[in-house]
């Protein structure tokens, strides 16, 4: 993938990352996230994941965002109304955020190899949906199971928290 | 061609992101949202560093793309069980609003 497209795409991604953030209307809030994604499963592929990019798109564009957008217009939220600003909360957050970035840069900044490009791959175009279905049912069977018991778990447990009445 | 540090970079601001919302933000759906971006940041980390460290057979090392995979599905029913969790609470207190939910706070 060329350089510029890389950054097309990371930046769509950041801009509407930030957009999530600082968005005051839940709805805008919830699109800007599935832009955001959009962009990060281009990242995905643009790395020869096609599979998870795909996987990407599905789960986030296609099920948790109409999740979100369902719950929003459920509770009839409308952007918030401006309530008394407390500026020293914000400015802890936004210097333990910053704080946290610098520490990343450090770690990235000293990491050997982070200055190099991508190895060449043996084949010019992966077959990943095969070696991870194989690794899936063969490698990780057992915790593929237990995310199966998860998935039913969640299932339950929202069905039982949507009751009308908690006993 | 973009470097494996470049990767990791957008990685990391997208998390601070999403770590910012969820310390700055008082409305907890956008909250949540912000988590989404915080267990996505660490997917492209991962996914970065499956790319890097080819396996012996010069293909990518897919034991990363299965964790990713893992990490997909757990996120999706963690939304599930928390939106339930929202709602339940938006019935009990009619708030999305974290600090009006304060019955625990000392």
């Amino acid at each position: 993938m060329p350089a510029f497209l890389f950054w097309i795409f990371a930046i769509l991604m950041l801009v509407f990352g930030a957009a999530v953030v600082l968005n005051r209307n839940p709805v805008a809030s919830a699109l800007s996230l599935v832009v955001s994604f959009l962009g990060l499963s281009a990242l995905f592929m643009s790395l020869d994941a096609y599979l998870i990019g795909i996987l990407q798109i599905l789960v986030y564009a296609g099920a948790v965002m109409v999740l979100f957008l369902f719950i929003i217009m459920l509770l009839d939220l409308r952007a918030e109304e401006r309530r008394k600003f407390n500026i020293v909360p914000v400015i802890g957050g936004a210097a333990v955020s910053l704080a946290l970035f610098a520490q990343i840069y450090l770690v990235i900044d000293q990491l050997c190899g982070a200055k190099e490009t991508f190895p060449r791959l043996s084949a010019p175009r992966t077959d990943d949906v095969r070696a991870i279905g194989l690794l899936l049912f063969d490698n990780f069977n057992l915790p593929f199971q237990i995310i199966a018991v998860l998935v039913l778990v969640a299932t339950i447990g929202v069905i039982v928290l949507s009751k009308k009445e908690l006993r | 061609m973009a470097t494996l540090g470049d990767y990791l970079l957008v990685s990391g601001m997208l998390f601070t992101m999403g770590f910012a919302g969820v310390l700055l933000r008082r409305n907890i759906i956008i909250i949540f949202m912000s988590l989404e971006l915080m267990l996505n940041a660490a997917n492209l980390s991962l996914v970065a560093f499956s790319r890097y460290r080819l396996g012996a057979d010069g293909l990518p090392n897919y034991n990363a793309q299965v964790f990713v995979f893992f990490i997909i599905t757990v996120a999706a029913a963690e939304v599930a069980v928390g939106l339930a969790i929202i709602v339940a609470l938006y019935r009990a207190r009619q708030t999305t609003h974290v600090e009006d939910i304060n019955a625990l706070k000392f």
